[in-house]
């Protein structure tokens, strides 16, 4: 294997397509801190240059993990549609950039490539797109779901409801509720993350939310963002779950230090489908994150964009309604400021929608990266320009269980009515009835959490 | 222009806006109302002194001007610490709401930067080394490099500490160095007295920049104590940055962990009082020191 090239002069080899990828990189604390990112700005270049030139074949047999080791890997490679995959496996990465931003290349045709895609091919054509690249192609590729609702619709925004309380107070909850019901927060999910992951909490914070959603025939769903193995539990025990979740990383190790592995990932989704109280047929939610491999030591020596678009690859598997990056929350030492931050959030939400998965974005920071609200703003702008599926809505963006900070209530309305979006249509016709939008705009009786009062 | 007309053409005007929908804002004030603008006619110029908008009751005042259920609103406010009915003006949050986050944000970046007072230092006798974090950003990017010495502090903490003292206790600045201003007056003499009349031994105390916890392992590896503890700023929530930690381990060793640690955490005049935080680290050094273990191993035993 040779991977060469002059630049200006200089010459920058890279011994293997491992280091060639980290390198290739836009910057990231994460990459500098696993000692895999360019030494240089001269250095990142010419990677871009050198990984223009690899071929797609090249990179799937060059996973960043071996298959025999690797159960993600396997779930991922498995998958090639081989047919399309022999259609494009000659393809440079930078062909392949060129032909996703083509006038003549359509979502049907990227959905169809989409299903010859290794996280690896993924990850390597994000490395040569500037954000306005990745912006305009995602903005081509649609993904819709359906569980209670329809989601990914062209012309929609949604928001998941988040309405956290820092010891589970189921009253403290609805309070949350209730705020951004009246909002047009809660058309992607009523999402819950438990501060106490036991079945007992998590079965009274389902019956709750599901009460709700039945008092106000919302047309939405529940989940409780506890870990997979509880609402296992819970959903033969019989508790009302709308959607089941688990965070997922990039590597088989990666998933074990969140306690889980492929096999009881496919028994989780199988339970789903038998118990889930929704039509579906999508019944996942899945979260992730770059730098999460890093964090466990799971890497295996691979850039964090690379894992990032292995774990989209993997989440495919199981057919899910929603996926989002959480992609500031790891903190400064991944992704450093509000510039990475940005770009991060641009890169998970294209590799998403390339992998064919209905992606949003948890767009969020914590208060050690150099990054504000102002921020985190302008990535949900651009982001929803970019046609990312839903937003989080938090009261104010502050989150006052996971001391984070990431969008408000008030965001998904803005976000709305300044890019003339609308909520799920099923959700919106709900808010359409109680009065609470009209012509896409919230009405006087809106933002008002003791509406909800009244039943 | 007639006055007669210009009323005649605001009357106009204000019965469009009353008539067209969705165009006011119930849940918040069309224009300001004339009074808030007097001071501008003052001949001493604007005449602004405000209470402070991040106490308690002014926390806990509704942004919703007209709610629907007034009660039930308080209540549903009174059943969370999250900001909810903080109301809206279109679909933006308003101003007050708006400001109280900035200022519980900026609080917090502030404590991030902040650098520990030297005069506290001064007053306490603490002298200062560094850890391999050379400056904020490093350290921010780089947690393995604050959780080690340089060579400079290594030979200064050789020359200058008590070796094989009972328990070491120094001072680091963490992701809030205000947290050490706030609380270090008020805990270190409660530390030392503890461990005098517990009959333990102290070792020489200090201070370092740009700490993270796993400091602990260099620390030992040159002054040798059984129990090494280090006082650290908390990464700041929002609008709490004063919180800080301690995090204890028996005879740590290069490659001790979490694990192998102890820590008493929210030690601020508002959580766990730094005064009471004093006596329980003294109690837990006792404990340690009589058990032989720290962490996992101490609650196992």
């Amino acid at each position: 294997m040779l991977l060469r090239t002059k630049l200006f002069g200089e010459t920058f080899e890279f011994k293997s397509v491992r280091e060639l990828m980290g390198k290739a990189n836009e910057p990231k604390s994460g990459d500098e801190l696993a000692g895999l990112a360019a030494a240089s700005i001269a250095e990142r270049v010419a990677a871009k240059y050198v990984l223009a030139e690899v071929t797609l074949e090249t990179l799937r047999a060059n996973p960043a993990v071996p298959y025999d080791q690797d159960d993600v890997t396997r779930v991922i490679d498995d998958a090639v549609n081989e047919t399309i995959y022999n259609e494009i496996k000659g393809w440079t990465v930078g062909d392949f950039r060129e032909w996703l931003l083509a006038d003549q290349t359509t979502a049907d045709m990227i959905r169809r490539v989409s299903n010859a895609l290794t996280g690896e091919m993924v990850a390597a054509v994000t490395k040569l797109m500037s954000n306005l690249d990745l912006i305009y192609a995602a903005k081509k590729i649609r993904v819709t779901s359906h569980c209670v609702n329809t989601a990914g619709l062209p012309g929609t925004l949604a928001s998941r409801c988040q309405p956290n309380h820092p010891i589970d107070s189921p009253e403290g909850i609805r309070a949350a509720i209730y705020e951004g019901l009246s909002y047009g927060s809660g058309d992607s999910v009523i999402g819950i993350n438990p501060v106490d992951d036991s079945l007992s909490s998590v079965a009274r914070l389902l019956d709750m939310t599901y009460d709700i959603i039945q008092t106000w025939q919302i047309p939405t769903q529940n989940c409780l963002l506890s870990h997979v193995t509880t609402q296992m539990q819970a959903m033969k025990k019989g508790a009302p779950v709308g959607l089941v979740f688990q965070s997922l990383s990039g590597s088989q190790l990666g998933n074990q230090s969140f306690g889980i592995d492929v096999g009881m990932m496919d028994e989780a989704y199988e339970l789903a489908q038998k118990y889930c109280w929704p039509t579906g047929p999508n019944y996942m939610y899945f979260e992730s994150g770059q730098g999460s491999a890093l964090s466990a030591d799971a890497h295996n020596g691979w850039d964090q964009l690379t894992l990032e678009a292995r774990i989209y690859g993997l989440a495919k598997r199981w057919k899910p309604y929603q996926v989002n990056t959480v992609v500031g929350f790891i903190g400064p030492e991944y992704l450093y400021d509000a510039i990475q931050i940005t770009r991060a959030g641009l890169e998970d939400h294209f590799m998403g929608k390339l992998t064919g998965i209905p992606m949003g974005c948890d767009a969020c920071y914590t208060n050690h990266a150099r990054a504000t609200q102002n921020d985190i703003e302008n990535l949900a702008v651009l982001l929803t320009a970019a046609g990312c599926n839903y937003f989080m809505g938090v009261p104010m963006g502050d989150d006052a269980m996971l001391a984070y900070q990431c969008t408000s209530f008030h965001d998904a309305p803005s976000l709305r009515q300044t890019l003339g979006l609308h909520p799920l249509p099923e959700f919106e016709a709900w808010m359409e009835d109680l009065g609470l939008i009209k012509n896409g705009r919230l009405t006087d009786k809106a933002g008002d959490p003791s509406f909800f009062l009244s039943r | 222009m007639q006055d007669l007309d210009i009323q005649a053409i605001v009357e106009t005007v204000l019965a469009e806006l009353q008539a067209a929908e969705g165009t006011t804002v119930g849940t918040a004030q069309a224009a300001p109302e004339a009074d808030r603008t007097a001071g501008a006619t003052d001949p001493d110029g604007p005449q602004i002194d405000l209470d402070d908008p991040t106490l308690p009751e002014a926390r806990q005042r509704p942004g919703i001007d007209r709610p629907i259920n007034p009660d039930g609103l308080r209540a549903l406010m009174a059943a969370t610490p999250a900001r909810i009915g903080v109301g809206r003006s279109g679909p933006r949050p308003r101003t007050a709401a708006n400001l109280l986050f900035l200022a519980d944000h900026g609080v917090t970046q502030d404590a991030l930067m902040h650098a520990v007072d030297a005069d506290l230092l001064e007053e306490l006798g603490l002298f200062s080394v560094e850890s391999q974090a050379a400056d904020r950003q490093t350290y921010l990017k780089r947690p393995d490099l604050g959780r080690k010495l340089t060579e400079a502090a290594k030979a200064i903490l050789r020359d200058r500490c008590t070796k094989n003292p009972d328990a070491q206790i120094f001072v680091g600045d963490g992701l809030s160095g205000a947290a050490i201003d706030h609380n270090l007056r008020q805990i270190m003499p409660v530390l030392q007295q503890g461990l005098n009349s517990a009959g333990l031994s102290m070792g020489t105390p200090f201070f370092v920049k740009n700490a993270r916890v796993g400091l602990l392992n260099d620390v030992n590896g040159i002054v040798d104590a059984k129990v090494c503890a280090i006082l650290i700023g908390e990464r700041p929530g929002l609008a709490r940055a004063q919180s800080m930690s301690i995090y204890l381990g028996y005879r740590p060793r290069p490659d001790s962990t979490d694990a192998n640690r102890d820590a008493i955490c929210n030690i601020y005049e508002g959580g766990l009082n730094p005064l009471e935080a004093g006596a329980h680290a003294v109690q837990l050094i006792q404990k340690m020191i009589r058990d032989r273990a720290s962490g996992v191993e101490l609650k196992l035993g």
